[in-house]
């Protein structure tokens, strides 16, 4: 069954074999809005609590900081503390645990764009970067993760940390991993370094890419050629 | 007939930038000498080669083929090794359009894209995939 629930702004869909599971990961998203959100005076975030969740978020911000030459930063001048571009993926990755824990071997769970495929084969369309009702790819995942980044849904709120200027230089950019933690916080970063993020992101461990560039044209790791449909 | 020759190749060695695959650089040397007129490719048509045109990047050759005075095609012949390469590369990526048409067949589960909001959800395709299963 297919079950669709609207948490932190984002229509979050679910592809299970019974309803009961379901709960505890739209409770726990539920939950991820309250606490960790930086729209939300009281988070977490703008309090800067010290929890354990509060803490792997911190860790993980930096983390890709690092590892990104400073494309990605949380923290950009003259900004709030926007833990966002990792909190997501960290978050849903989190419900996917849950519903495992609670024995759940099959369900595809797409939260705005970003998914876990598991237990058998997904076919996983990439959304067209200009086209809304097209898909320009479609990969066979299983027990994998999927998280893209563009602009063209929000406009380009995804900033160069480095110049402090929207990310320009490509139109989309999907990246596939074990996890969605990973394949959310790479294709955000890469998205950001613009065009040199291809590369940087094929070379992260693990991390399969599919991107569209500024002149459309298409680039993608060899191994994704052998999981297209 | 070949001071025309001459002077259109004068103008060939000024695209040599052009046909390069990054135009941001200028050419360190732009001088151009036509050498003898190859045979000829097709009724009416002739094959010249422009002299070696040294780059920044490496050494850039023209064949300019003229029917009559007029130039009808202009091939790179000699061209920097990792330029080449680049330039096959780029050729070689397919397009957007190409990757969407073989892609727009096939069943699909699900969709991923670029964060939607709830708003634009209503009329994604995702939003069609879920009606679909439920």
């Amino acid at each position: 069954m297919r079950l669709v629930e609207h948490i932190m702004g984002l229509p979050v869909s679910l592809e299970i074999p019974s309803p009961e599971p379901a709960k505890l990961a739209f409770g726990w998203l539920r939950e991820v809005d309250h606490r960790f959100s930086p729209f939300r005076p009281d988070s977490e975030v703008c309090l800067g609590t010290s929890s354990p969740e509060m803490t792997e978020i911190l860790a993980l911000c930096e983390e890709y900081e690092r590892r990104s030459g400073g494309a990605f930063r949380a923290r950009l001048p003259g900004r709030p503390f926007d833990p966002c571009a990792v909190v997501k993926g960290w978050a849903v990755e989190r419900a996917a645990r849950l519903l495992r824990d609670e024995g759940v071997r099959e369900f595809c769970l797409n939260a705005g764009g970003d998914i876990v495929a598991a237990g058998r084969t997904w076919s996983i369309g990439v959304r067209h970067p200009e086209l809304a009702d097209q898909v320009c790819a479609v990969f066979d995942l299983r027990d994998q993760a999927i998280a893209t980044s563009g602009s063209y849904e929000r406009g380009e709120h995804i900033i160069d940390g480095r110049t402090g200027r929207p990310a320009r230089g490509l139109l989309s950019l999907s990246v596939v991993a074990d996890d969605l933690t990973t394949a959310d916080a790479v294709s955000t970063a890469a998205f950001a370094m613009g065009e040199e993020g291809i590369k940087w992101a094929a070379a992260q461990p693990g991390c399969l890419v599919f991107a569209v560039d500024a002149h459309r044209r298409v680039r993608k790791s060899g191994a994704l050629a052998r999981m297209s449909r | 007939m070949r001071r025309i020759m001459v002077f259109a190749l004068f103008a060939v060695a000024g695209l040599v930038p052009l046909l390069r695959y990054q135009p941001e650089a200028a050419t360190t040397g732009t001088s151009a000498v036509a050498t003898a007129p190859q045979q000829a490719p097709a009724a009416g048509s002739t094959q010249v080669d422009g002299s070696t045109v040294d780059t920044e990047f490496g050494p850039y050759q023209v064949r300019v083929t003229f029917s009559g005075s007029e130039i009808t095609d202009v091939q790179i012949i000699t061209e920097p090794g990792d330029r080449r390469s680049q330039r096959i590369a780029s050729r070689a990526a397919p397009t957007l359009r190409e990757e969407a048409l073989q892609a727009q067949s096939a069943n699909i589960d699900s969709v991923s894209g670029a964060t939607i909001t709830s708003e634009a959800y209503a009329q994604s395709l995702q939003a069609a995939l879920d009606a679909k299963g439920k």
